[in-house]
């Protein structure tokens, strides 16, 4: 039996002696916060620290309760017919739950996310797939999946033109071939498309993978593979901003604190910050925005409360510097000195001086 | 009016140029003295007759008001008897007869044609009439829209003869004409009625007779009224204590209340020969020493002659007063209905579900004492989106007119009732499922106008009106805190119900366990969780009092020509 079936039977289990001995039944799952992690850069990732959180059926809590426990249900039934179903989906499934149904999808994903918590297994184990979109990836660097019979097929990403391969969201079975130098990991897709439409990967020997905001796991998982496997290293390349260091950058090399449990296998510890950095805006004399409250607010949350942060001074200077700026710039800011800026200057230099990265 | 007249007339001669005679000989002629009969013919509004509508209101009011009095003086539990008939095209015929003390003979023209003549203008007492106006009026009314004259049949005791009269006023000499005088057959051994014709127009609604009568049975619990209304149907209010309101005592007027005009008049008219005795004697609180320490204050030996005392000296005296410090009046002279009749009545009234009630201690302006009371009725049938109910009394009479004008609102109005539980907006009445009763017992109770629609805004009473409407609103509060707890109970021992199935149902699909374990599972959970909550308290009282049919009364759907009434006033 899978581990799921079996944590979910025990889960039951559980619930199920508990009102047999007419006690209020309790379930306890790890709690997902930032709080509740800690950060070994030797392990390279955010572990949890073994705090839970009780959820004790009462009146105020049956609800929630009662639909936690319908969820695993309909897990068991998927993992039983070895089927998938998207985030979305099982909110339509709700749907038939009568009073018990979501009425947002949010409600439903934090049940989903609590479950897998719980189980300390990853949503897809669980039957769940995300509809989230991996990451584009374009380059020097066959992919080799299979097709809907079995049989390998070979990617080629070289081939693309102007467009991209796309990372499909379980990326478990691929396998690659690659002589590359080095994988680009890109925050927006317009740079990305820059970047492609003009060979950058050519003249690099490089991948290009563009993230589109904060990685999703499957992207996270797809470099990860690639790096370790292939044995070539990870630069990112981020708006110069709190949340393109903090959410983008963090969460790509150490995991989030929300889903910590899995965080061994969905980060990239490899990786290292190529820009834009603080310094790089002064250095560059970037065009730029004020910073924002919600900016200057997750600096702040970022300097209290994040393990990653609290570890590298490099870091915690880098933030302090932006604070001081007062300021924060774009990726695309390069295009002052002129649209191909970044291919014939930025990225050459910043990859000759590796002194100028942060961790 | 008259002035402007007078002007265009003189701009008219000079025109002409004429110069026969200095125009003022002629404008001379005109003046003359107007009647207070007269004066009220031309302002009518004055005392409530503005519209037919009211018209036929304020003339029922004022013969009740005038019996209630007299009975509660002679010690008579009232039992009033009002008949409004239909004379058609706008005309009808009020009959109003009580088992009062009756009147002697020869009172009987000036009380019922003679306007300001009246037993209670010169007395502090509560009391509902004040004036002398009210009666004569409306059969002023009616003799100036029917010309038919006021009608009275009045017996002392049952050996003396009943008397019936009809009497026209003369409006020019303020004296009572008399039309009809002779002995007559009466079944009551001693008692009044009197019968008028009006133009008018009957209305059902907040503001009709019926609503009237009604809400003065609700205050005044001693009284029966058998009431037939023009359509015609007859409803008994029927007396619902056999005990009389404790009796109100007249005092004397208090010298912080009296003005220079009353002062001389009182003076004129003393039988005392000091300053000193007259203060002593005719005003309540004034000791010899008090009285002496006024006329030293105003330089005027205490044995000065009242009589001869001039403008100047008067002055100096009402100067005096105001520097002296004199106990405030005495406050066991007030009447007031009490928290447990007032509470009872609006239960009679309304079906809530909380009901409360105050009633402050006495207080005094302007040297009068006066007591407010105030009740209110909360939930139940009441509409939550709407703006609460206000019942206004003074002296036991319900006001159903100028409720914007009147202390009391704005007393409401500036309440904050937000956290009694109550929305409201600022300055404005608050919105709940809500009735607020507040009534104003006072010897003097100082209304807007003398139609006696609405309380003057005092000071001292809106403060003690915001004082009693506090002291209920806390009670509310609590009441509305607890049922507010209650609800989020209910809602959540609604959850259990509501949830515990699914728990079962998806515990018994994971482990395939069998259709009885699933009952088993939801039995105990409701077991558990339910014993987890303790017990519910009921809420709220049920309301045994409340009658259906009474309280339909003047809450007619009302005719459209009625909107925008406030406004006309």
């Amino acid at each position: 039996m899978s581990k799921v079936l079996e944590g979910i039977k025990k889960t039951a289990t559980e619930v199920y002696s508990s009102i047999t001995k007419k006690k209020l039944p309790t379930i306890s799952m790890p709690i997902r916060s930032l709080q509740n992690v800690t950060y070994d850069p030797k392990e390279g990732y955010f572990e949890l620290k073994g705090k839970m959180l009780s959820r004790t059926l009462t009146a105020s809590t049956i609800k929630t309760f009662a639909q936690t426990l319908l969820m695993m249900n309909e897990s068991k039934k998927i993992v039983e017919t070895d089927d998938m179903a998207t985030k979305r989906e099982i909110y339509y499934v709700s749907k038939n739950w009568g009073d018990a149904m979501f009425r947002e999808q949010p409600e439903s994903d934090t049940v989903m996310d609590d479950i897998e918590a719980m189980m300390e297994v990853n949503r897809e184990q669980l039957g769940f797939a995300p509809e989230e979109k991996g990451g584009d990836v374009a380059g020097a660097l066959v992919v080799i999946d299979k097709d809907e019979g079995g049989k390998d097929i070979k990617i080629d990403c070289t081939r693309f033109g102007s467009g991209a391969y796309s990372v499909p969201t379980s990326v478990e079975g691929l396998r690659f071939e690659t002589k590359a130098n080095f994988i680009l990991a890109i925050e927006t897709a317009g740079m990305f498309q820059r970047l492609v439409k003009h060979g950058y990967w050519k003249k690099a020997n490089c991948i290009l993978i563009s993230m589109g905001g904060v990685p999703t796991r499957a992207c996270r998982r797809f470099i990860r593979r690639l790096s370790d496997e292939k044995k070539i290293p990870v630069y990112v390349f981020t708006d110069g901003d709190p949340y393109g260091y903090l959410n983008i950058y963090r969460t790509l090399k150490v995991g989030s604190g929300n889903a910590a449990h899995i965080n061994k296998y969905f980060c990239v510890p490899q990786a290292k910050f190529m820009g834009v950095t603080p310094q790089d805006i002064i250095d560059y004399k970037l065009p730029t925005h004020p910073l924002k409250d919600v900016d200057l607010k997750r600096i702040k949350d970022g300097m209290k409360n994040d393990p990653f942060v609290q570890e590298h001074r490099e870091w915690e200077n880098a933030l302090n510097l932006m604070v001081k700026l007062g300021k924060r710039a774009e990726q695309q800011a390069f295009a002052k000195y002129n649209l191909n800026f970044v291919i014939d200057k930025y990225l050459p230099d910043k990859l000759k001086n590796n002194k100028t990265w942060l961790p | 009016m008259a002035e402007k007249e007078a002007q265009t007339k003189l701009d008219a001669k000079d025109e002409k140029g004429s110069d026969k005679k200095p125009i003022a000989y002629e404008l001379a002629e005109k003046q003359r003295e107007i009647s207070i009969a007269e004066f009220f013919e031309k302002n009518r509004h004055l005392l409530g007759f503005d519209n037919k509508k009211k018209a036929l209101l304020t003339a029922v009011k004022e013969a009740v008001d005038n019996s209630l009095d007299a009975c509660e003086e002679a010690k008579v539990l009232p039992e009033i008897s009002v008949e409004i008939i239909d004379m058609k095209n706008e005309r009808f015929r009020i009959i109003i007869e009580d088992n009062g003390p009756g009147i002697i003979k020869k009172h009987v023209p000036n009380i019922f044609a003679k306007l300001l003549y009246g037993s209670k203008f010169h007395t502090m007492k509560q009391s509902r009439g004040q004036q002398g106006i009210g009666i004569s009026a409306a059969a002023l009314y009616g003799q100036l829209t029917t010309g038919k004259p006021i009608k009275i049949i009045s017996r002392i005791s049952p050996n003396d003869p009943a008397y019936l009269y009809e009497l026209h006023i003369n409006t020019q000499k303020n004296k009572p004409e008399i039309l009809r005088e002779e002995e007559t057959q009466w079944k009551k051994d001693h008692g009044t009625k009197v019968e008028l014709e009006i133009e008018a127009t009957y209305q059902q609604g907040g503001q009709s007779v019926d609503n009237y009568l009604k809400q003065t049975a609700v205050v005044n619990p001693h009284a029966t009224i058998i009431y037939t209304n023009p359509k015609p149907e007859q409803i008994i209010f029927a007396r619902a204590t056999n005990e009389l309101p404790k009796e109100a005592k007249e005092i004397k007027p208090h010298p912080y209340g009296v003005e220079i005009g009353m002062l001389m008049k009182m003076m004129k008219s003393t039988e005392s020969r000091t300053l000193q005795s007259f203060f002593s004697s005719e005003f309540s609180r004034v000791s010899s020493g008090v009285a002496k320490e006024i006329c030293s204050k105003a330089g005027i030996l205490p044995t000065f002659k009242p009589i001869e005392t001039n403008r100047d000296q008067a002055e100096r005296l009402i100067r005096a007063i105001r520097e002296t410090k004199i106990i405030a009046p005495p406050t066991d002279c007030i009447s007031p209905i009490g928290e447990e009749l007032l509470q009872k009545g609006l239960k009679k009234e309304i079906n809530a579900e909380f009901y409360c009630a105050v009633t402050r201690s006495p207080d005094v302006y302007r040297g009068n004492p006066f007591q407010v009371e105030a009740a209110i009725a909360y939930g139940g049938e009441l509409p939550a989106d709407k703006q609460v109910r206000i019942m206004r009394f003074a002296n036991r009479v319900p006001l159903l007119y100028q409720q914007s004008a009147c202390a009391v609102t704005e007393s409401i109005t500036s309440t904050s009732w937000k956290s009694y539980g109550l929305n409201q907006s600022q300055d404005s009445l608050p919105v709940g499922p809500a009735v607020i009763a507040v009534h104003i017992a006072s010897v003097w109770a100082p209304f807007t106008s003398e139609a006696k629609e609405a309380i003057a805004h005092y000071p001292e009473i809106i403060k003690e009106i915001k004082l009693a409407l506090q002291e209920c609103g806390r009670k509310l509060a609590q009441y509305t805190s607890k049922k507010s707890k209650y609800s989020d109970e209910l809602k959540k021992r609604g959850y259990i119900e509501k949830y515990i199935p699914f728990v079962g149902e998806a515990l018994q699909s994971i482990l395939g366990l069998k259709k009885s374990d699933e009952e088993i599972i939801e039995k105990i959970l409701k077991e558990l969780l339910e014993k987890s909550r303790g017990k519910l308290e009921e809420l709220g009282e049920d309301n045994t009092e409340y009658d259906e049919d009474f309280a339909k009364i003047g809450k007619e759907e009302e005719p459209k020509e009625k909107e925008g009434e406030e406004e006309n006033e």
